[in-house]
């Protein structure tokens, strides 16, 4: 073949770099200086929120994975999250090993697990995955409640403390850090993992599965993968989770939890990374907006006192996909990819 | 040197012999045409050597084995690359991505240095990106490298495919109509590429085309096939003095 000589031989490097400005870099900079400092002056509920968003941002990321990267639906992630927190809460309690072990086992278990679920699904897309997993997340609610030696059953079970260096993780703004370390951390990972060959695959696999094929894509072995990965991290995230909460049971990953994050990743943006955090966020904060907005009119019409309850946040969620699906398919990403557009290289506007 | 080998293959759909005894050698280095009327199978007879369809019988032999029960990833890593008749590219990513993807099978970092992104993950990235530059000069497409393919007109999506699965490095490439919906320069452009390709780069070239006059230019050797069956093969001189194939053709009605 001939070549002809490029200059830009030595910035194929600068190319694939993460953050590609100087500015992108300054501003995720600041802005994670203002979470480190956020436990010093934030107020201890917006920690409480930010906890659980990290854990949301992270299970989230599993599932865009797995749904919006691979095109693999699933409606089970739900069902690995508990995984995870029930391996890290009876690791923690019953065997007591240290935090790092536990959640390297909830991410392990989950992932194998997953792995099983995988094959027998490869065959299956769209509705018929949908319905097989959402399966799987039932039986698998029915297992933590009938096999109570091991779980607790419906009496939930207790997770231990995390200790680090002997000193206990016991209140929401000790653990704020450590949820941000390993949300970072993955978000990183999955931000290389889709930038690389293996990503790829998966994108290739969602928009053209025979050419992905024909181009040596080996189709079986990557939907198994992208099947274990997001399990995995919806692993960590029930690990991050149990850790959080301190007591689990199993109502608290019923199928309205997968469809809560099936619901983060269609607002926030399907195949994108940054979607996948705004989404998780938004539907974190949401029904606290629906409470305070509930409360507001409270005060305004005193007819309305004590109308509010939980249902009103599951009709906001229905609402929620479906204004997303007809006018904004893109998701926040793509609302967000308009706003940077015209604010590109701020506060150097040209 | 027989490169490929297509011995008595027959596929049928229910009812429908898409294929009938179709027996085929390709030579190593030329550019092998396949045509006939619509339907006549020749889509089918790519589905089949790249492992998309399975025959009923005969054999298809790359290299004097079989890969009758090959997937079609690992037929594509044996050095069997193809592009569609209708566009196939990934839609979603980028000229650069999608003719990364077509260099899958080279690279050997898996999910783990691919999570971390550095170590093998890294230099492979930037190895294989070098590769794919190469491609992206070869067909001249350095203005579109990070369009989204999406996005990108008709005939210059035909040059992406041909680009991705030039970014193979095959030894055999299948082009299923390359020209198809393109005006007469854009055809040129991509005559000029198949002679370069099997010129500068020696690749095999198999090839279905409907533009006869563009066949017969560059063809070293045609098969004709109509209603499943093959019913003459030669040089294109051959070719276009034979009595079939202008029945073939003029029986069509086009
Ligand atoms: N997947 C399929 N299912 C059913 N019939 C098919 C399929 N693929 C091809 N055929 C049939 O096989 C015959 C040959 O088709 P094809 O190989 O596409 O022809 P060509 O590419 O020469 O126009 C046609 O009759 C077509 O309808
Ligand atoms: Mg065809």
């Amino acid at each position: 073949m001939v070549i002809r000589s490029k200059t830009f031989r030595e910035s194929y490097y600068e190319d694939i770099k993460l953050f590609q400005t100087v500015w992108i870099r300054v501003w995720i900079f600041l802005f994670l200086i203002l979470l480190a400092t956020l436990p010093l002056w934030g107020n201890p509920y917006v920690i409480y929120l930010i906890n659980l968003s990290c854990i949301a941002v992270v299970a989230a990321l599993g599932l865009n994975l797995l749904i919006g990267y691979t095109g693999q639906i699933s409606l089970a992630h739900a069902a690995f999250i508990a995984i995870g927190a029930y391996t890290t809460a009876i690791l923690s309690s019953k065997v007591g090993l240290p935090f790092w072990a536990c959640l390297f086992a909830s991410g392990g278990v989950a992932a194998a697990i997953g792995f099983g679920l995988g094959i027998p699904c490869l065959r299956l897309k769209g509705l018929y995955l949908a319905m097989a997993t959402m399966s799987f997340g039932v039986v698998l609610e029915n297992v933590l409640i009938t096999w109570d030696k091991l779980t607790g059953g419906v009496r939930g079970i207790n997770v231990a403390k995390i200790s680090l260096f002997g000193y206990p993780l016991d209140s929401d703004s000790k653990i704020y850090y450590f949820l941000l370390v390993i949300t970072v951390l993955v978000i990183l990972g999955i931000k290389n993992l889709v930038r690389t060959r293996v990503g790829r695959a998966f994108i290739a696999i969602r928009d053209r599965d025979i050419a992905a094929e024909v181009m040596g894509v080996n189709i079986t072995a990557y939907k198994v993968m992208a099947f274990t990965i997001s399990s995995f991290v919806a692993g960590i995230a029930g690990g991050m989770y149990g850790y959080t909460m301190g007591y689990i049971h199993p109502e608290h990953f019923t199928l309205l939890l997968s469809i809560q994050y099936l619901a983060m990743i269609i607002v926030g943006g399907l195949g994108t990374i940054l979607g996948s955090i705004f989404g998780a966020v938004f539907i974190i904060l949401v029904p606290e907006l629906i409470k305070g907005i509930a409360r507001f009119s409270e005060l305004l019409i005193p007819a309305l006192k004590g109308k509010y309850n939980e249902e009103w946040n599951i009709a906001a969620f229905g609402l929620l996909i479906m204004i997303f699906l007809i006018f904004e398919a893109g998701g926040l990403h793509g609302i967000w990819g308009r706003i940077k557009t015209s604010f590109k290289n701020w506060p150097y506007t040209y | 040197m027989d490169q490929l080998e297509i011995k008595n293959l027959t596929l049928a759909f229910g009812g429908i012999v898409a294929l009938h005894q179709v027996t085929m050698k390709i030579r190593k280095g030329e550019i092998h045409a396949v045509i006939g009327p619509n339907g006549a199978g020749k889509t089918s007879l790519f589905n089949c050597i790249s492992g998309v369809y399975k025959p009923m019988e005969g054999d298809i032999r790359y290299e004097e084995n079989s890969i009758l029960h090959k997937k079609p990833h690992q037929i594509a890593s044996l050095g069997i690359a193809r592009t569609f008749q209708n566009i196939e590219l990934f839609r979603h990513m980028n000229v650069i991505d999608n003719l990364l993807l077509g260099r899958h099978h080279r690279f050997r970092s898996g999910p783990l240095s691919g999570v971390f992104f550095w170590g093998r993950a890294l230099r492979e990235e930037i190895k294989h990106r070098r590769k794919v530059e190469e491609v992206i000069d070869f067909l001249e497409i350095e203005k579109v490298r990070k369009k989204t393919v999406g996005t990108l007109p008709y005939g210059i999506q035909k040059r992406v495919e041909l680009g991705r699965a030039l970014s193979m490095e095959p030894k055999i490439l299948l082009l299923d109509e390359p020209t198809s919906g393109m005006n007469v320069e854009e055809t040129e452009d991509i005559a000029r590429f198949v002679l370069d390709i099997k010129e500068e780069l020696e690749v095999t070239v198999i090839m279905v085309e409907h533009d006869i006059a563009m066949v017969m230019d560059i063809a070293d050797w045609i098969t004709v096939l109509n209603f499943g069956s093959k019913i003459a093969e030669g040089t294109p001189f051959e070719i276009q003095t034979n009595p079939k194939v202008i029945e073939a053709y003029l029986g069509e009605g086009s």
